[in-house]
């Protein structure tokens, strides 16, 4: 069957069955491989985009299921003249990320979470990371250029 | 000198493509034409596999070809990289690790059969389609119940489920018997180093492609060493020979030893392609991860120290069981030996010791290298067991530890267990462990945790490591298959821009970053005028790739040698065009200069005329400016470090929370202390994951309970403090030329033998004292601990 929505404010379509996913249709169907497929489970979060402004598991939702809807991932998240946004300029300052797998998913959590509280505690970043999982920073670099992002005085890196 | 040279906490330049989306990982790239495979995957653990009916699959829609064991005629199996030699002097029992099942099943997981179709549901629909005709039999788990008489067998074959039962050294068995039966005191301990999967976010996959206008193969793979794959698939599996053979690791997502590992998958899917005349391209689900990917750890042990009547170290003994799993992984045998027997003397100067491992055949999924791999299980025994003598004793655990050190001039020290530390400091790392996790003020926040109803304990370990493995005549006599040197080539453009090829390889090391610091240095250029290449055959050196905290420890120093061959004939270069004797040519800030003269060239003068040998000694210096260097360390390096964790406990539900953390490491010179840093943050969370949340289970059929993010526990963001981290007691390595020593798997190693302590400090201070709980300590076992 044929879908179409707009991602990252391009409108696009393409041919799915019942079955596929959001998150096979944005990496196989329109190449837009920076969300990542960490597990099977919904756990990981690898795959967070975000759909009508709200956080999703794109792998937790038939690519139907968007139809319509106005999808933002990763690869729409730098500034119009392509340098990093605040927030993942923050998560390169700060040492956010190491194999970079979880790292979009991050970002788009964090977006998330900074668009509904600008300026979060340390355990409200905490909790609100819940969902996505990261393997090599131990959280501690993700949850400080989160701060940073937000505008809240966090200890410079390679500092303490 | 450049602003990001050696030292300097440069922000790393790969991160850009990731945080942009423009990261290019195994499972990014598609080949034009690929087909899928979906493996079945046995969901028994042991059984008699009689037959596999394909009829009705092989003709549903977008089947190409279902492979079975029988298609593998005239393969080879999935070869293991290291030979033990048990205390008798006899080999390992080492059986055939086949690409799918033989006949029989040996582990859930185990790959039966493979569905290769035009798209990925086609195959997966058709697999379901598959009837397998298999008698089940008994499973064997338990590794001690697997060595008794009467266990089922897990290889036929073989004379039992025992791989080899190693001693070491033996030789020192009955000295360290001896000293046994007359100490003032022993601390006997025994205890389980749970099972683990590494779990790195990105699953495994592997592309096979087969070119046949030259008759070679490409495997693009999710590889920690690109060049291991090779030679091993090449030469042991599928034979053929290197140069017909290419494997590209591009980015990463993450390796933790896992990805060290040839897999039967990668084999397959380039075996396939060659077979099929298409790309077959295969990606794990974490189902599947959890099920294939080789395991981590898994030791029963029991360790007992001696002690004289005034508390020093006299004599310890251990007897491990380690479980092998079905098969031997790639480097699995060298695991609870090498990797682990001979760090048992840990920071101190125990004079005598004996280790016993005995290694076991089960029918669970292959067990090999997890971040640290043996090191982390000798360092968890033996700071439990110090830590518990302390106890038995009632003197300050810091104290113990640090009355028995190896002191600062006894470097370099020679070990009981056959290794020489070339350098350490322990007491300077346990003073900056102690004063930044401010030991002594403990007390006051005990008091506000009782106050407030909960438990409070402190806890410490000190580690010893043994990283950039490893120098290849050491390692040939211990049973290596391999060489453990590392290679690159560094190539000088014209232009003077610089391309290092290295064997080493980055997946989240940010090698990309840090390398071109040292070359920056040594040139005196800025380091964005070099960049790093790794991770593909083809195009750099034959390198042994990254694991054991090795890259810039063994990589690091062959682009250091390669790069003073190319400083080297710069400088003769620079003398003919300044018409001087290459001995007075100085390099400095990118300037080569006559001593004594105002004579000087730039870097970028003298590498043209490299390539443009106008002006050039022909007869005595080739054109050109690329060098290469193999580097073979003459010893292990050794970092060592003190960990202080201070827990609270919730009484009501047992519920342990890391409330402070402190890591105070020595790993000699360091290149980028932000990426150290982060090293080390990542380390301690999977300890802090081992400590408190992570296990990989099986029931006794031998079904994997644990085989899904559901089941098994991933630190999450709650689940970790913020970590103090300090690298400011450096004692530089001694024996190779950045003094370095390695920093990746430190963090794993130090910190779960620290929270255990801790948590047991705790119930220790509130009354409910606890000899020892296993790990992980759930809130269940907590509370169950001091409440009954």
């Amino acid at each position: 069957m044929k879908v179409q929505m707009t991602v990252n404010c391009r409108q696009v379509s393409g041919e799915v069955e019942g079955r596929t996913l959001l998150v096979t249709f944005l990496r196989d169907g329109q190449g837009l491989t920076g969300t990542h497929t960490g597990c099977d489970t919904s756990q990981c979060g690898a795959c967070t985009v975000h759909v009508n402004g709200q956080q999703v598991k794109s792998c937790t939702m038939f690519a139907v299921e968007a139809e319509g809807a106005e999808v933002a991932t990763i690869e729409g998240m730098a500034n119009a003249d392509g340098s990093l946004s605040v927030l993942q300029q923050a998560f390169q300052d700060y040492h956010g990320l190491q194999c970079g797998f979880c790292t979009p998913g991050m970002v788009m959590a964090a977006a998330s979470l900074l668009a509904k509280n600008p300026r979060p505690s340390e355990a409200e970043v905490r909790r609100h990371l819940e969902g996505n999982i990261c393997r090599c920073t131990g959280y501690h670099n993700i949850v400080k250029a989160i701060m940073a992002a937000s505008g809240q005085h966090v200890t410079a890196v390679a500092a303490e | 000198m450049p602003k990001d040279g050696i030292g300097a906490s440069t922000k790393r330049r790969e991160d850009i493509r990731f945080l942009t989306g423009k990261g290019r990982y195994t499972d990014d790239i598609n080949l034009r034409g690929q087909a899928y495979v979906h493996f079945l995957r046995s969901d028994v653990a042991h059984a008699t596999l009689n037959g596999i009916d394909t009829s009705a699959a092989k003709d549903m829609p977008g089947v190409l070809r279902i492979f079975t064991a029988r298609d593998f005629d005239g393969v080879g199996g999935i070869p293991c990289g290291w030979l033990i030699t048990d205390r008798h002097g006899q080999p390992m029992q080492e059986p055939k690790h086949p690409i799918m099942a033989e006949g029989k099943i040996r582990h859930v997981g185990e790959i039966v059969a493979a569905v290769v179709a035009e798209t990925l549901d086609q195959a997966r629909d058709a697999a379901e389609a598959i009837v397998l005709d298999y008698d089940e039999l008994p499973a064997v788990i338990d590794m001690k119940a697997a060595v008794q008489a009467d266990a089922p067998k897990v290889h036929e074959e073989l004379t039992s489920n025992l791989c080899y039962d190693w001693g070491f050294v033996e030789e020192n068995k009955a000295a360290v018997d001896a000293a046994f039966d007359v100490a003032a005191h022993v601390t006997t301990l025994e205890l389980v180093n749970n099972r683990l999967v590494a779990n790195p976010m990105e699953p495994r996959v592997a592309i096979g492609d087969y070119a046949a206008h030259d008759d070679s193969s490409t495997l693009y793979t999710t590889s920690q060493n690109p060049h291991v794959i090779r030679l091993l698939m090449g030469a042991f599996v599928l034979g053929i020979p290197e140069h017909k053979l290419r494997v590209i690791a591009p980015d990463v997502g993450g390796g933790f030893g896992t990805k060290i590992f040839h897999y039967a998958e990668e084999a397959f899917c380039t075996f396939a392609a060659k077979q099929l005349k298409l790309p077959v391209k295969w990606t794990s689900t974490r189902s599947e991860a959890f099920m294939s990917d080789a395991h981590g750890r898994d030791h029963v042990t029991k360790i007992q120290l001696a002690l004289d009547a005034d508390n020093n170290f006299t004599a310890l003994r251990t007897d491990t069981y380690a479980n092998m799993g079905a098969y031997l992984s790639t480097f699995a045998p060298s695991v609870p030996t090498w990797l682990h027997g001979t760090l048992m003397a840990g920071n101190y100067r125990t004079p005598l010791i004996y280790v016993n491992v005995k290694a076991v055949f089960t029918n669970t999924v292959p067990v090999d290298a997890y971040r640290g791999a043996g090191r982390p299980e000798a360092t968890f025994q033996l700071e439990r067991v110090v830590d518990m003598a302390a106890r038995e004793l009632g003197v300050d655990p810091a104290e113990l530890r640090r009355q028995n050190f190896i002191r600062k001039d006894q470097f370099p020290y020679a070990t009981p267990v056959a290794v020489e530390y070339d350098t350490g400091d322990y007491e300077a790392t346990l003073d900056k462990g102690l004063e930044l996790s401010d030991y002594a003020g403990f007390a006051t926040r005990l008091a506000e945790s009782k106050a407030n109803g909960k438990l409070r304990g402190i806890g410490l370990a000190h580690y010893i490591e043994a990283c950039g493995i490893a120098p290849s005549n050491l390692v040939g006599q211990l049973g290596a298959r391999a060489g453990l040197y590392e290679s690159a080539t560094v190539r000088v453009n014209a232009t003077g821009g610089i391309v290092v090829m290295t064997g080493s390889h980055s997946h989240g090391q940010g090698h990309e970053t840090s390398f071109p610091q040292v070359i920056a240095q040594m040139i005196g250029i800025e380091p964005d005028q070099v960049e790093i290449v790794h991770g593909d055959t083809a195009n750099t050196p034959m390198g042994m790739g990254t694991y054991g905290s090795r890259s810039i420890a063994v990589g690091g120093s062959a682009m250091v040698r390669a790069t003073e061959k190319i400083i080297a004939k710069a400088k003769k270069i620079a003398a003919h065009i300044l018409e001087a004797s290459d001995a007075d040519i100085e390099l400095k800030d990118g300037k080569f200069s006559v001593a004594g003269t105002d004579k000087s060239l730039n870097w970028g003068d003298v590498t043209l005329a490299a390539y443009v040998p106008h002006n050039y000694p022909l007869k005595d210096l080739e054109p050109g400016l690329e060098e290469t260097a193999f580097y073979d360390p003459s010893n292990f390096t050794y970092p060592s470090g003190c960990y202080i964790c201070e827990v609270e406990i919730d009484p009501d539900t047992g519920k342990v929370t890391i409330e402070r953390f402190t890591a105070a490491d020595d790993f000699g010179n360091i290149i980028n202390p932000m990426i150290v840093e982060g090293q080390v943050q990542g380390g301690v969370a999977q300890g802090i994951g081992q400590a408190l949340l992570e296990n990989c289970s099986y029931d006794s059929d031998g079904q994997l309970l644990s085989a899904s993010y559901m089941d098994y526990a991933m630190p999450r963001a709650s689940d970790v403090p913020m970590i103090t981290v300090d690298h400011s007691c450096q004692t530089p390595c001694t024996h190779n030329p950045l003094g370095v020593k390695g920093c990746g798997e430190a963090g794993a190693i130090g910190s779960p033998p620290a929270v255990i302590n801790a948590v047991l400090d705790a119930m220790h201070r509130a009354g409910k004292p606890v000899a020892h709980i296993d790990m992980p300590v759930t809130p269940a076992k907590v509370w169950a601990a001091m409440n009954h």
